[in-house]
C-alpha cells in the first residue's frame, strides 16, 4: 500500500512538472465547473440566505430544516434525479443538456446549494441584531441595511464558498451521472480518479487525487490567510461599525 | 441610495450570470457531429476504444463520445434516447432491445472467451474441467466450508448475464445462490470484481480483456481454470438506436462508426489491439470470420450463440445500410 501510495506521490510530481496536457486539461475543467457552480448557486442561494437570517415568518423553521437536511444529499441520488431530468426522455431532454459540462455547473450548484443557505443563514443570524436597526436609524433602506448584515457575516460566506467549492470539486455521483465521464468534454478529476480505478492504473489514481488534494488545500489555506489579515485590522473594523 | 444598491444587485447577478455562461461555452465541446456511444466496460477500460477512435476522427468530422457502463445500463440509456450507438455482449438482452423497436442494425463486431478464474492452489479442484462442471464443484465445495468460493459481478452487466445463464445451464438458479454464504455479490465492474475474487481467494467469471490487463499489471494473481469452452464465448455487438423513436439520435452519424468498426481497417486494429502490450490480441475480429467461414466449428458456435434466426440481424430490424449485411 505504501509503495503505491509512494509511485502515486512520485507519478503526481512527474505529471505536474511536466505539465502534462490531459492532467492539465482536467484540473482545469474540475476547477472551471466547480467555480462556476459556486457561483451560480450563490446567486439563488445568497437572497434565500438573506430571507432566512433576516426575516421571521411562519414556517421558517421548516425551510431552514430543509435546507439543513439537503446538506447530506447523497451525490449518487442527486446524480440521478438529474439524469432523469436532463435525459432525452425527460422533462428538459429536448436542450440537450446530458452529458454537457454545462448540465455539471447546473448540477454542482444544486449540489451546494445547501451549504451556502445554511451557512450564510447562521452567520447572518450570529451578527448582532442591533447592526441592522442601527444602519437604519442612520438613514440605510431596508436592502442597504441587509447588505451591512451580510458584510458582518462575510466569515459565514467565504466559509460557505470554500466549503461548497470543496464538496462540488471533489464529488463524484453528480458528475458521473450527469456528465458521463466522456474523454476532453465531461471528464473531471473525480470521474478520472474513478476510471484509472477501475482499469488498473493505481499510481495515475493516486496522482490525481494528490492533485485534487493539493487544490483543495491551496484554497482552504489561502481563504484562512485573507481570513487571518482581515481579523487582524480590528480597528478598521470598529470604524466600519461607526 | 436604495437604487445604488439595487444596481450593484443587478450588477452582482449580471457578472455571475455572464461568467458561468461563458465558462459553460468555453468547456462545451467541439460542434463537430456528436456521437454518443455507451459501450460495456471492458472495451473501453481496456483502451480497445480510445485506440480506434483516434483513428476514427482522423478520416471523419464526427465526434466520438464513448460512455463506458455495464451493458445492462447502456441499453437503458438508448432506451431513454441517451444514446446513439451501443456496444454490448449480451446477444440475450440485445434480441429484447431489437424487439422493443428500440435497436436497429445490430452488427456483431468482435469476439473473445470469458474464462473462470480463481486462486492457483484451486480449492474446489475445478482445472480444466467443462463450466457446468466446474461450477457444480465450487457450489458443492462452496456449501461444505465457511469462505467465499464465488465472487459475482452482481451488476447486470453483460457478463453477469452470462454468468447467470452458466449458473441455470449447470442446473441452478443464480438468485438463490445469492442467499448461500459463500457466495458474494460484488455489484462492481470487471476490475473491482477480479481484485475481490483475488482478496478472498475465491473464483469468478471474467472477460479475457480486463483479466490479462490485471495480471499484466500485477493487480491480482489468480489464474486461468477454465477456458476456452463454447459455453463461454463472448460476442461483442454493435445496436444503432432508432431514429424514428428518439428523432434526436444521430443516426447516420452511428452508423458510420458501425461501418468503420466491421471495416477491415477497424477490424485489423481490433485483431493487433495489445498484442505489443500483452503477446495476443485481446478481442477478436468476427466479420471476416463469419463472412468467409475461415474456421468452420468456430463461426459455427458465434452463430448458435448470437444469431437470430441464423442471421445477426433479422430483415425487419434493418434500416437503410444494406451494404452491412452483404
Amino acid at each position: 500500500m505504501v509503495n503505491e501510495i509512494i509511485e502515486g506521490f512520485l507519478t503526481a510530481v512527474h505529471l505536474i512538472s511536466t505539465g502534462d496536457p490531459t492532467v492539465v486539461e482536467i484540473s482545469v475543467r474540475a476547477v472551471l465547473v466547480s467555480g462556476s457552480a459556486v457561483l451560480l448557486s450563490m446567486l439563488w442561494g445568497l437572497p434565500v440566505a438573506m430571507l432566512l437570517g433576516l426575516k421571521r415568518f411562519p414556517c421558517r423553521f421548516i425551510v431552514k430544516g430543509f435546507f439543513t437536511a439537503m446538506l447530506g444529499m447523497p451525490t449518487v441520488t442527486l446524480g440521478l434525479l438529474l439524469y432523469l431530468f436532463f435525459s432525452n426522455a425527460g422533462p428538459v431532454g429536448p436542450l440537450r443538456l446530458l452529458y454537457t459540462p454545462t448540465a455539471m455547473i447546473i448540477g454542482q450548484a444544486i449540489l451546494v446549494t445547501p451549504i451556502t443557505v445554511s451557512f450564510v443563514a447562521s452567520a447572518i443570524e450570529s451578527v448582532d441584531p442591533e447592526i441592522a436597526d442601527l444602519a437604519k436609524t442612520l438613514g440605510a433602506s431596508e436592502i442597504q441595511a441587509s447588505i451591512a448584515v451580510l458584510r458582518e457575516s462575510s466569515r459565514g460566506v467565504l466559509l460557505a464558498l470554500t466549503t461548497s467549492f470543496n464538496r462540488a470539486i471533489a464529488e463524484l455521483g453528480v458528475v458521473l451521472m450527469v456528465g458521463g465521464n466522456i474523454a476532453h468534454s465531461t471528464r473531471v478529476l473525480t470521474t478520472t480518479i474513478a476510471l484509472e480505478t477501475n482499469k488498473g492504473e493505481i499510481a495515475l489514481a493516486i496522482a490525481l487525487a494528490i492533485i485534487l488534494l493539493v487544490i483543495v488545500s491551496t484554497l482552504t489555506l489561502t481563504v484562512s490567510l485573507i481570513q487571518r489579515h482581515k481579523m487582524s485590522r480590528p480597528a478598521e473594523l470598529e470604524k466600519m461599525r461607526t | 441610495m436604495r437604487k445604488a444598491a439595487f444596481g450593484w444587485a443587478v450588477l452582482l447577478v449580471v457578472v455571475v450570470v455572464t461568467s458561468v455562461t461563458a465558462t459553460a461555452y468555453y468547456l462545451e465541446p467541439s460542434t463537430a457531429d456528436r456521437v454518443i456511444v455507451s459501450t460495456t466496460t471492458s472495451l473501453y477500460d481496456t483502451g480497445l476504444l480510445d485506440a480506434i477512435e483516434a483513428t476514427f476522427e482522423a478520416k471523419n468530422p464526427i465526434d466520438l463520445n464513448f460512455i463506458s457502463v455495464g451493458t445492462g445500463i447502456a441499453i437503458q440509456h438508448a432506451r431513454r434516447g441517451d444514446a446513439d450507438l451501443i456496444l454490448v455482449h449480451s446477444p440475450r438482452d440485445e434480441l429484447g432491445f431489437l424487439k422493443d423497436g428500440t435497436g436497429l442494425n445490430r452488427k456483431i463486431i468482435a469476439y473473445n472467451f470469458f474464462a473462470i478464474v480463481g486462486p492457483e492452489d484451486d480449492p474446489a479442484k475445478i482445472r480444466s474441467m467443462l463450466p457446468a462442471e466446474a461450477l457444480t464443484k465450487i457450489v458443492e465445495t462452496g456449501r461444505n466450508g465457511t469462505e467465499t468460493l464465488w465472487v459475482s459481478r452482481g451488476d447486470n452487466s453483460g457478463t453477469h448475464s452470462k454468468e447467470t445463464s452458466l449458473w441455470t445451464a449447470a442446473g441452478f438458479d443464480s438468485a438463490t445462490l445469492t442467499q448461500e454464504g459463500w457466495f458474494a455479490s460484488a455489484g462492481s465492474g470487471m476490475g473491482e470484481t477480479l481484485k475481490k475474487a483475488d482478496y478472498f481467494g475465491a473464483y469468478t467469471l471474467a472477460d479475457m480483456g480486463t483479466y490479462m490487463k490485471y495480471v499484466k499489471d500485477d493487480l491480482i494473481s489468480s489464474v486461468t481454470l477454465v477456458g476456452q469452452a463454447e459455453d463461454l464465448l463472448n460476442v461483442y455487438s454493435a445496436v444503432v438506436v432508432n431514429q424514428t423513436l428518439h428523432p434526436r439520435v444521430n443516426f447516420d452519424g452511428a452508423l458510420s462508426f458501425v461501418k468503420f468498426l466491421v471495416s477491415d481497417e477497424g477490424q485489423q486494429m481490433i485483431e493487433q489491439f495489445g498484442r505489443a502490450t500483452y503477446g495476443q490480441s485481446l478481442f477478436h475480429p468476427a466479420v471476416g470470420l463469419l463472412k468467409t467461414n475461415a474456421d468452420p466449428p468456430l463461426a459455427q458456435m458465434i452463430r448458435d450463440y448470437a444469431f437470430f434466426n441464423s442471421t445477426e440481424c433479422p430483415p425487419e430490424y434493418r434500416r437503410g445500410y444494406p451494404e452491412l449485411y452483404d
